[in-house]
C-alpha cells in the first residue's frame, strides 16, 4: 500500500504573547510548541487513531493537515505532492480530496442554513455547478440513513446523533480519499455512538477512504482502527498497530491510559494505574523524558536524557519513546496484561 | 472543617431521599412533554446511587427537580420528594433555599461554566459557606483545607486565582471542593466527569469515593458512562424516556439485568466487548416523543421481546431477587411488588 498522507517532522508553534509583552516580561521564547516533530503515514483505506488527553496536540495536527493552521516546519504530502507550502487556489484541489468532521456536531453546522444547503455547500465551493443540489442532498441523506425530508430542517431541529450524521454526510459529499474525524463520538450515548461508528465503518468499506480518528475514547480506537498513535505534550510517544498496543503497550503512559478506562463491571479487578497530577504545561516542558513527572517507573536518567524513538524487536512498525519500555510477564484477569519493568539500558 | 469529626451516617433505616411516584411535565407550545413518569427512587444514607440512561431520558431533569433548579415551564403534576422526612415539593421557596448549600449541594456537568469567571475562587468558596458560623478567616482556612484535600497543589496561593487560571480537571476539583465544603447530607452530581479526559475521570471518581466515605454523605450520581457508574455506585437506577425501568444494587444490575433496555444498554457499551469488532451493537429505533399521554410500555417500539400486553398496559414494578425491581411484562410470572 502506498502512503496517501505522509507527515514528516511536523512542528506547530503558537505565539503566547505579543512581542511587546515578551519584551516587558523578559520572556525569551513567547511560544508554545503544540506539535513537536511528529511523523506518520496513512495508507489508502486505512484507519489511524490519534489518542491523547486534551491539549496533547491531536486537533492541532488535524487542523494543520487541512490547512486551518500553518506549520512551523516539516512536511505534509498528500498522494505524493507536498501541500504544506500551498495556499489558496493551489491547495484547493487537494482539499477537495480531504474532508473534516468537526468535534462539535451542532456548532460546526451554520445555524442559518438548512441541511440541504449545508450538504451541497461543498459542491458550490468547488465549483461543481452541474450537480443537482436536491438530488445530491437526498443521496447523501440516504447514505447516512436519514429521511429525505431532513433536507428542510435547520441544525437546531437535529439531535446530537442526527447532527453528527449530517456532519458525516457533508464530509462525504465530494467522495474524499481521507476523512479526518475529530472526536466523532464526543457527547453521544453508547447506542448512538455505536450507530455512528458502524456507519463510518460501513462507508469506509463501501467507498474505501482512509480515516484519521482523533479521540480519547479507547473503546472506539480498539474496535475501529488499524493503527494508533498516542500523543503526550505534542509528541508521539508510541505508534503501532492497535492490536499490538492494546496487547502489549510499551510506554508507561499508554499503559496508564489503557488502564484508566473504567470497566462497566462492578467486580472488575484490575491493577488500575492512577497517574499523579496533570499533564504539564507545554510552556514548561519537563527536562529529559517529558512524562517522567508522572511516571511510576521513572529513574534518574529519565529526568536528564530525552529518550530517542526505538522500535519493538518483534514488530519494527511499533515505535515508542521510553528508556525503560514495558515488557509482558503474564496474562491474567480480564484480558488485561500485567506488566513488569525490563530495563534495556 | 478540620476541627470536628465527619458527620456519622444517620442510624435510622429510613432513606435520606425518597422520591415517590414523581410526575413532571414541561409545558411547550406543541403540548405537554411528560418528562418524568411515575419515578420512584430511594437514596439511602451514606450510599452512592447512580442514574444511567441516554440523553433525553430525564436523568438530569430528576437531579434538577431534587435541587429545585427546574425551568419555569416545568410542572410537577404528582408525587413527592421526601428529604430527611420533609417534602421538598410542598416546602416554601425560602425553606428550600435554606437547604441548598447546607444539607444539599450539587456538582454540575461543565466545570468550565459552573464557576463565576469574574470572581476569585476564594470569594466563591467563602460565599458558599454562608450558612456556616465563623469569621472570614476561618472560612478561608476551611477553603484552603478542602482545596488541599481535593488535590490542588499549593492551595494557599491558588485561592486568589480566577477560574480561567485553572485547567478543566482542576476546575472540576474546585467545584467538588465547593460542593463538599458545606458537608452536605446529599450531593447531587450531574455528569461530573463527562467533560474530562479518561485519566482525569478516574482521578475524579476516586476522589468522590474517598470524600464520600470521609464525610459520610450520600451521592446521587447522574451519568451515561456505565464504567464510571459501575466503579462508584452502590445502587443504580436505569432511566428510559422519563421512566425508571429498572433499579437495584449495582452488582445485580450489571450482572443480571432484567429489563430488555438495561440489557441492550449494557450490550452497546464497547467497553464490554472483549474482542475487536468492526460492527458495534446498537439499539435500533429512536426514543419515542414524550408529547401526549402514553399507554403501554414505553420501550416496546424498540424491544425485540414486545408482545400484545406491552401495547395495552403500563408494566408495574416486578421484584427480582432481593433488591432489584424492573418494569417489564416479561417478568409477569414473578411476584408483584405493587399492583
Amino acid at each position: 500500500m502506498s502512503a496517501l498522507l505522509r507527515v514528516e517532522d511536523l512542528r506547530v508553534r503558537f505565539r503566547t504573547m505579543g512581542p511587546l509583552k515578551a519584551l516587558a516580561t523578559g520572556t525569551n521564547a513567547p511560544f508554545l510548541d503544540a506539535v513537536c516533530g511528529v511523523s506518520f503515514e496513512i495508507s489508502k483505506g486505512e484507519t489511524l487513531a490519534l489518542v491523547g488527553e486534551s491539549g496533547s496536540g491531536k486537533s492541532t495536527i488535524a487542523r494543520t493537515i487541512i490547512g486551518l493552521q500553518r506549520a512551523l516546519s516539516g512536511s505534509i504530502s498528500f498522494d505524493g505532492q507536498e501541500i504544506e507550502e500551498l495556499t489558496g487556489a493551489e491547495r484547493k484541489p487537494y482539499l477537495r480530496r480531504m474532508a473534516m468532521m468537526f468535534q462539535d456536531p451542532i456548532g460546526s453546522l451554520s445555524p442559518r442554513l438548512t441541511v440541504r444547503s449545508l450538504l451541497t455547500e461543498p459542491f458550490r465551493i468547488h465549483g461543481l455547478k452541474e450537480r443537482d443540489a436536491g438530488v445530491e442532498a437526498a443521496r447523501l441523506l440516504r447514505l447516512v440513513g436519514l429521511p429525505a425530508d431532513f433536507a428542510r430542517r435547520y441544525p437546531h431541529q437535529l439531535s446530537g446523533g442526527q447532527a453528527r450524521r449530517v456532519g458525516i454526510a457533508r464530509a462525504l459529499a465530494l467522495e474524499p480519499d481521507l476523512i479526518i474525524a475529530d472526536e466523532p463520538t464526543a457527547g453521544l450515548d453508547v447506542s448512538v455512538q455505536g450507530e455512528v461508528l458502524n456507519l463510518l465503518a460501513r462507508l469506509q468499506d463501501e467507498l474505501g477512504m482512509a480515516i484519521l480518528i482523533i479521540t480519547h475514547n479507547l473503546n472506539v480506537v480498539r474496535h475501529m482502527t488499524d493503527r494508533m498513535a498516542i500523543m503526550y505534550l505534542g509528541r508521539f510517544i508510541e505508534l503501532g498497530s492497535t492490536e499490538h498496543i492494546f496487547d502489549q503497550p510499551r510506554h508507561p503512559y499508554t499503559e496508564a491510559l489503557l488502564a484508566a478506562n473504567p470497566e462497566p463491571d462492578p467486580d472488575a479487578v484490575f491493577n488500575r494505574i492512577e497517574l499523579k497530577g496533570e499533564v504539564p504545561s507545554p510552556m514548561r516542558r519537563p527536562s529529559g523524558c517529558e512524562f517522567h513527572t508522572r511516571c511510576r517507573y521513572a529513574q534518574d536518567i529519565c529526568s536528564r536524557v530525552f529518550p530517542e524513538s526505538s522500535t519493538s524487536p518483534d514488530d519494527p512498525e511499533h515505535s515508542f519513546r521510553c528508556h525503560f519500555p514495558l515488557a509482558r510477564e503474564v496474562i491474567s484477569g480480564f484480558g488485561r496484561p500485567h506488566h513488569t519493568l525490563v530495563g534495556t539500558k | 472543617m478540620t476541627h470536628d469529626d465527619p458527620t456519622p451516617p444517620p442510624s435510622s433505616s429510613r432513606p435520606l431521599l425518597e422520591i415517590c411516584d414523581l410526575n413532571l411535565d414541561f409545558g411547550t407550545p406543541r403540548g405537554r412533554i411528560h418528562a418524568l413518569r411515575n419515578v420512584s427512587l430511594d437514596v439511602p444514607a451514606a450510599q452512592v446511587v447512580g442514574i444511567v440512561g441516554e440523553s433525553g431520558s430525564g436523568k438530569s431533569t430528576l437531579a434538577y427537580t431534587v435541587m429545585g433548579l427546574l425551568a419555569e415551564n416545568a410542572d410537577v403534576t404528582a408525587g413527592s420528594i421526601l428529604f430527611e422526612g420533609r417534602d421538598l415539593l410542598t416546602m416554601t421557596a425560602q425553606g428550600r433555599r435554606s437547604l441548598l448549600g447546607d444539607r444539599l449541594s450539587m456538582i454540575f456537568q461543565d466545570p468550565m461554566t459552573a464557576l463565576n469567571p469574574v470572581r476569585t475562587i476564594e470569594s466563591q468558596m467563602i460565599d458558599i459557606q454562608h450558612h456556616e458560623q465563623g469569621s472570614r478567616s476561618e472560612k478561608r482556612a476551611r477553603a484552603v483545607d478542602m482545596l488541599h484535600r481535593v488535590g490542588i497543589p499549593d492551595p494557599k496561593n491558588r485561592l486568589g486565582a480566577y477560574p480561567h487560571q485553572f485547567s478543566g480537571g482542576m476546575r472540576q476539583r474546585v467545584c467538588i471542593a465547593m460542593a463538599l465544603l458545606v458537608k452536605p447530607a446529599l450531593l447531587v452530581a450531574d455528569e461530573p466527569t463527562t467533560a474530562l479526559d479518561a485519566t482525569l475521570e478516574v482521578q475524579i471518581i476516586h476522589l468522590l469515593k474517598d470524600l464520600q466515605k470521609e464525610i459520610g454523605c450520600s451521592i446521587l450520581f447522574v451519568s451515561h458512562h456505565l464504567g464510571a457508574v459501575a466503579e462508584l455506585c452502590d445502587r443504580v437506577a436505569v432511566m428510559y424516556a422519563g421512566e425508571v425501568v429498572e433499579q437495584g444494587a449495582v452488582r445485580d444490575i450489571f450482572r443480571n439485568p432484567a429489563h430488555p433496555y438495561t440489557r441492550a444498554l449494557l450490550e452497546c457499551d464497547p467497553g464490554r466487548i472483549r474482542k475487536s469488532t468492526r460492527t458495534l451493537p446498537t439499539i435500533p429505533g429512536e426514543v419515542p416523543s414524550l408529547l401526549g399521554a402514553k399507554v403501554g410500555c414505553i420501550f416496546r417500539t424498540r424491544c425485540q421481546h414486545a408482545f400484545d400486553r406491552c401495547v395495552q398496559e403500563n408494566p408495574v414494578e416486578y421484584r427480582i431477587g432481593v433488591d432489584q425491581v424492573a418494569r417489564c411484562h416479561l417478568l409477569g410470572q414473578e411476584r408483584l411488588v405493587s399492583a
